[in-house]
């Protein structure tokens, strides 16, 4: 690698990165769910926030993700060339130098939340600055490396941006988003572990301590069922609370009830080739959708039953 | 550098620059209809 052309490190690279290649480094496909909670967030609020302000608070929620997503990249080429899943991404393939990626992630914090500021409210804009900080420093260089953990309490900086859309139509912070938060908190552990467990070996290579790799699969499938049991209690929370209504109360009754369904068949099987592991990648698969409907249902509920 | 190595930066320095420049544009049409937004109350 540090042959290539694209590599240099104190001089500029002989072939500057495609375009593509910083759109590849904001994980576009990580965004959606990213997008949508934080859109789902905005939408449930009580309050009028003018459309262009609405579309601006997303483009930051964005913009502040793929910020966070270069700057880990930025962080982790040398794990990520380790990793067949991540080893074509533009640092660890050599197609970009990380000083471009850091300059990149850096400069695009900064313009998402200040442009968040400027549009919505400060409020806001600190939340997101908070969240790309949280992803960044406590997740990516603090606890990734260090524990089996990490991803337990990394997961709170995938929670935020449903209470960042909130804060800024709001500008404050109410149970409502701090029940959106906790939801999606509990949801990543059981989500990221049922992927840990048929993609386990590539942690393996790149000497990431998840869980499947340090504790074994057995005590990983205890685990998603555990911390399962918990995203039940947040999902259902919100009914219980009186926060949301009958779509929202309907909806996690039926989507928890068929989540714990497959997190349970997760739990009896003691499958150990990753080929065969189909109830681990219909759950994996699963959990998407159900934060979909969860808060899809949160927001049918603001604006059906309103 | 190669005749092949130099012709590819200049397309990399192409593209880059198109884009450069379309987001710019982009950014100046959101300033403005952000700027009308706020004159209008905003929220």
């Amino acid at each position: 690698m540090a042959s290539s052309p694209y590599m240099g490190r104190s001089t500029a690279p002989a072939i500057p990165a495609h375009w593509r290649d910083f759109v590849a480094l904001t994980k576009p496909r990580v965004m959606t769910l990213v997008v949508f909670t934080g859109l789902c967030g905005l939408l449930a609020a009580p309050g009028h926030l003018h459309p262009v302000l609405a579309f601006t608070a997303i483009l930051c929620i964005a913009l502040g993700a793929g910020a966070a997503a270069a700057l880990n990249q930025w962080y982790e080429a040398d794990i990520d060339a380790k990793m067949k899943r991540t080893a074509s991404r533009p640092l660890p393939a050599g197609r970009m130098d990380r000083q471009s990626a850091l300059h990149f992630g850096v400069g695009l914090s900064f313009f998402s939340v200040l442009l968040m500021g400027m549009a919505t409210n400060w409020l806001a804009a600190a939340v997101l600055a908070v969240s790309i900080l949280f992803y960044v420093f406590v997740y990516t260089i603090w606890l990734k490396p260090r524990t089996t953990q990490n991803i337990v309490i990394g997961g709170a900086a995938g929670a935020f941006p449903p209470v960042i859309g909130w804060a800024a139509v709001t500008g404050d912070i109410t149970a409502l988003p701090v029940a959106l938060f906790m939801l999606i908190f509990f949801w990543t552990p059981p989500h990221f572990w049922a992927l840990a467990l048929f993609v386990k070996t590539d942690y393996a290579a790149a000497n990431i301590p998840m869980l499947p790799v340090v504790a074994g699969e057995v005590a990983t499938r205890r685990q998603i069922w555990f911390y399962t049991a918990i995203m039940a209690v947040a999902a259902m929370a919100p009914v219980l609370l009186k926060l949301t209504g009958l779509i929202y109360g309907v909806t996690a009754l039926l989507g928890t009830g068929l989540f714990a369904v497959f997190a349970f068949q997760v739990l009896r099987r003691r499958e150990t080739d990753p080929s065969r592991m189909q109830p681990e990648k219909r759950l994996f698969k699963y959990s998407i959708l159900y934060l979909f409907l969860l808060f899809g249902a949160v927001v049918a509920d603001r604006w059906l039953l309103a | 550098m190669t005749p092949e190595e130099d012709e590819q930066v200049r397309s990399r320095q192409k593209s880059r620059a198109i884009v450069m420049g379309l987001l710019l544009g982009a950014l100046v049409i959101l300033f403005y209809a952000i700027t009308i937004a706020k004159m209008d109350g905003g929220q």
